[in-house]
C-alpha cells in the first residue's frame, strides 16, 4: 500500500519578469490502486504539478511538501524520485537522438530494480508489452522518441511505465495529440497495469475523454494554481456539460 | 638531424590557415630553424600479408603526387630521410584491418608515410597514435580505381602531444574512400584532411570524432576539392567539449570547380558544449564555379547540453553521470558506428567516458 501526500505545495518558475508563482497551495493524496483526475482549463497549473513532483529543475518549490510513503520526495534527485516508485508520462516527450530504446529501456530498468534484467527473460518481456500496446518489435531499434509520431510517444511511455513497474503514476495530457484508436489502446495499456499491479495514477486532462476508458475514482477541478473542488465521477459529467467557466471567473 | 634551410617563412598566427592554432604550444615545429628528427616511427601491429606490404624506402624514392601549400607537408617532405609505403595488392580484398601503431616520445620529429591501394582492393587501414609525440606528418593516399579503402586515424596521444599533419587522398575513378579521423588526446593536434578526385564516380566520406577537455586544442581543417565532374563527398564531423580553454576548431571548405559538373556534395558539423569556459568555432565554407551540380550544402551547430534531455532520462531512474554519458555517447554514436569496429568503438567510448569522470560530468 502506497501513498503520495502532496501538502499546501507551492510552486513558482523564473521569468524574465522575475518570480512568478504558478502553484498556491496544492493538497491531493493518491494511494495504492486509486485513479485521481486532475481536470482544469489550460495554463491553471496541472503540469506544473506534474514536474513539480518529477523534480524537473525549472521549477522552485517555495512551500508545502510531497512525500511517497513517508519519504520526503522534494529532497531527492529527479532519479531517486523514480526508483521511489513515482513516474511520469509526459505530454511532450523528449527525443534523445544516437540511443536506442532498446538500450534506453535496459539502463532505465537496470537503473529502478537496482540490477539488470536476466537477457533471456528480458528480451521476453520487453516483447510481451509491446505486443500489447501494438507497437512493432522494429521500435525497439529506433532512437528514443526520435522521428514518433504523437501515438507512438504516448504508447512508448506507457511502455516505460509497464516495465518500470512504479507504486504511483503521473499521467500528464497522455491523451493530447491521440486519435481514437490510440487513445483507447493507451487506454487500455493503463487499465492492464493497474490490473496487474496496485498502481495509483493521477491523471491530468483537459478534457473527459480519456475518462471514458479510464474510470476515474476521484475528479478534483485544477484552477488557477490549485484544487478548487473536489467529488467522484460525476463531478468529470457536470465539467463536461459545463466547462470550466465558472471556475476561471475569479 | 636537419635543419630546414627552404625558404619559406614561419606563419606570424595572422594568416587564416594558422589563426585559430596557438603558436607557442607547437613545440617550434612551425618555425624552420627548429631541428627535428626523422625516424620511422610505426609498427605494424596487425594485418601485413602478401597482399597488404609495408616496408620503409628512401623519401627520395616516393616522389609526390599532390603539391601541397601546407608549410608542414614542406618541412616534412624536405626534412624526412625514410618514408614509410604501405601497399595493397590490385583486387586485393582484405577483411582483417591493418594496423600501424605508433607511442612517439617527446622530441620534435617527422614523418611520411604513403598509403597505396591497389586497382579494385578493399581493405581498412588502422593509424593508432598514443605517446607525448612531438610530430609533423604527411600522409599520402592513393585511392586507385575501383578500390575501396577504411582510413581510421586515432589521435589517442598522452596529454602532452602535439601532433601537426596533412592527410591527403586522391582518389581515382570510381574509387571510395572513408575516412575516420578521431582525436580525443594530445595537447594541440591540428590535422588537414583534404580530397582531390582524379577520376569521375569517385566518392569520399570523410567522418571525425573529436572530444577536448580542459586545455586541448584539438582542429581539424577540411578540404575537398572537386575538379572533377561527377564525384561525390560527404562530410561530418561531430565534437564534444568539457573544461576551461577546452578549444576545437573546425574548418571545412568545399571548392567546386568550373568543370565539376554533376558534383554532390555535403558537409557538416556539430559541437556540444558540455560546461562553461570551452570554445567551438566551427566554419563551414562552400565556393562553387558552376552551377550544374546535383546538390551542394553545408550545415553547422553548435548547443549546449540538453537539460530536458537529462530530465527524461533521470526520470526514469538512471542517474545524471550516467544519463549524460548516454546522451554523449548518442550524440557520436552516429559516427562511431560505421567504424563497423566494436574494439575500436568501445575503446574510444571508454576513453570519453574516463575524461568524463575526470571532469566529474
Amino acid at each position: 500500500m502506497s501513498e503520495l501526500i502532496v501538502k499546501n505545495l507551492q510552486v513558482s518558475v523564473e521569468t524574465d519578469a522575475g518570480s512568478k508563482e504558478i502553484l498556491r497551495g496544492v493538497d491531493l493524496t493518491v494511494k495504492s490502486g486509486e485513479t485521481h483526475a486532475i481536470m482544469g482549463p489550460n495554463g491553471s497549473g496541472k503540469s506544473t504539478l506534474a514536474y513539480s513532483i518529477a523534480g524537473h529543475p525549472k521549477y522552485t518549490i517555495t512551500g508545502g511538501s510531497v512525500t511517497l510513503d513517508g519519504k520526503d520526495l522534494l529532497e531527492m534527485s529527479v532519479d531517486e524520485r523514480a526508483k521511489a516508485g513515482l513516474f511520469l508520462a509526459m505530454q511532450y516527450p523528449v527525443e534523445v537522438p544516437g540511443v536506442s530504446v532498446s538500450n534506453f529501456l535496459r539502463t532505465a530498468v537496470t537503473a529502478i530494480r537496482g540490477e539488470a534484467p536476466k537477457v533471456r527473460t528480458w528480451v521476453g518481456e520487453v516483447k510481451e508489452a509491446m505486443a500489447a500496446l501494438n507497437m512493432d518489435t522494429a521500435f525497439s531499434e529506433r532512437n528514443v522518441n526520435e522521428g514518433f509520431s504523437g501515438g507512438e510517444k504516448k504508447r512508448h511511455e506507457i511502455l516505460q511505465m509497464e516495465l518500470l513497474r512504479p507504486k504511483i503514476a503521473i499521467l500528464d495530457e497522455t491523451d493530447s495529440g491521440l486519435d481514437v484508436d490510440a487513445l483507447r489502446i493507451v487506454s487500455e495499456g493503463v487499465n492492464r497495469v493497474k490490473g496487474n499491479s496496485d498502481l495509483g495514477v493521477m491523471l491530468i486532462t483537459h478534457y473527459t475523454r480519456i475518462l471514458r476508458y479510464i474510470k476515474p475514482d476521484f475528479v478534483h477541478v485544477f484552477a488557477n494554481g490549485k484544487i478548487v473542488e473536489a467529488g467522484g465521477p460525476e463531478l468529470a459529467n457536470k465539467l463536461e456539460e459545463q466547462g470550466y467557466a465558472a471556475y476561471t471567473t475569479a | 638531424m636537419s635543419t630546414l634551410t627552404t625558404n619559406y617563412l614561419a606563419p606570424s598566427g595572422r594568416e587564416e590557415a594558422w589563426r585559430f592554432t596557438p603558436l607557442k604550444r607547437l613545440a617550434g615545429l612551425q618555425i624552420p630553424e627548429t631541428s627535428t628528427t626523422s625516424e620511422i616511427s610505426f609498427t605494424v601491429k596487425s594485418g601485413a600479408s602478401s597482399q597488404a606490404l609495408f616496408k620503409e624506402i628512401d623519401n627520395a624514392e616516393l616522389t609526390p603526387r599532390y603539391n601541397s601549400d601546407d608549410l608542414i607537408t614542406k618541412r616534412v617532405r624536405h626534412e624526412v630521410t625514410r618514408t614509410s609505403l604501405l601497399t595493397i595488392a590490385k583486387d586485393a580484398e582484405l577483411t582483417e584491418p591493418i594496423i600501424l601503431g605508433r607511442n612517439c616520445t617527446g622530441k620534435p620529429q617527422v614523418s611520411r608515410l604513403v598509403i597505396e591501394a591497389g586497382v579494385n582492393s578493399v581493405s581498412t587501414v588502422i593509424i593508432e597514435n598514443s605517446g607525448d609525440a612531438q610530430i609533423g606528418e604527411e600522409i599520402e593516399i592513393i585511392v586507385s580505381a575501383g578500390a575501396k579503402l577504411n582510413f581510421v586515424t586515432l589521435q589517442e596521444w598522452s596529454s602532452d602531444a602535439i601532433h601537426l599533419g596533412q592527410h591527403h587522398a586522391l582518389i581515382a575513378k570510381d574509387g571510395e574512400f572513408n575516412s575516420y579521423v578521431i582525436t580525443v588526446g594530445g595537447s594541440v593536434v591540428r590535422l588537414n584532411p583534404t580530397v582531390d578526385f582524379t577520376g569521375e564516380g569517385a566518392n569520399a566520406n570523410l567522418f571525425g570524432l573529436y572530444f577536448a577537455t580542459a586545455g586541448q586544442h584539438l582542429e581539424h581543417r577540411i578540404h575537398v576539392d572537386h575538379k572533377i565532374a561527377n564525384a561525390k563527398s560527404r562530410v561530418n564531423y561531430k565534437g564534444a567539449l568539457s573544461g576551461k580553454d577546452a578549444h576545437t576548431v573546425w574548418i571545412g571548405d568545399v571548392f567546386i570547380h568550373k568543370g565539376a559538373d554533376g558534383t554532390d556534395t555535403y558537409e557538416l558539423n556539430r559541437n556540444l558544449l558540455l560546461t562553461d569556459g570551452a570554445r567551438a568555432d566551427s566554419v563551414p565554407n562552400l565556393e562553387i564555379e558552376t552551377g550544374e551540380i546535383v546538390g551542394a550544402g553545408h550545415a553547422s551547430t553548435t548547443g549546449r547540453f540538453d537539460d530536458e534531455q537529462l530530465f527524461y532520462l533521470q526520470s526514469r531512474g538512471i542517474p545524471s553521470e550516467l544519463a549524460r554519458r548516454l546522451v554523449i555517447r548518442g550524440f557520436f554514436a552516429e559516427i562511431i558506428s560505421k567504424l563497423s569496429n566494436e574494439t575500436i568503438e568501445e575503446r574510444i567510448m571508454d576513453r570519453i567516458d574516463n575524461e568524463l569522470s575526470k571532469v566529474g560530468v
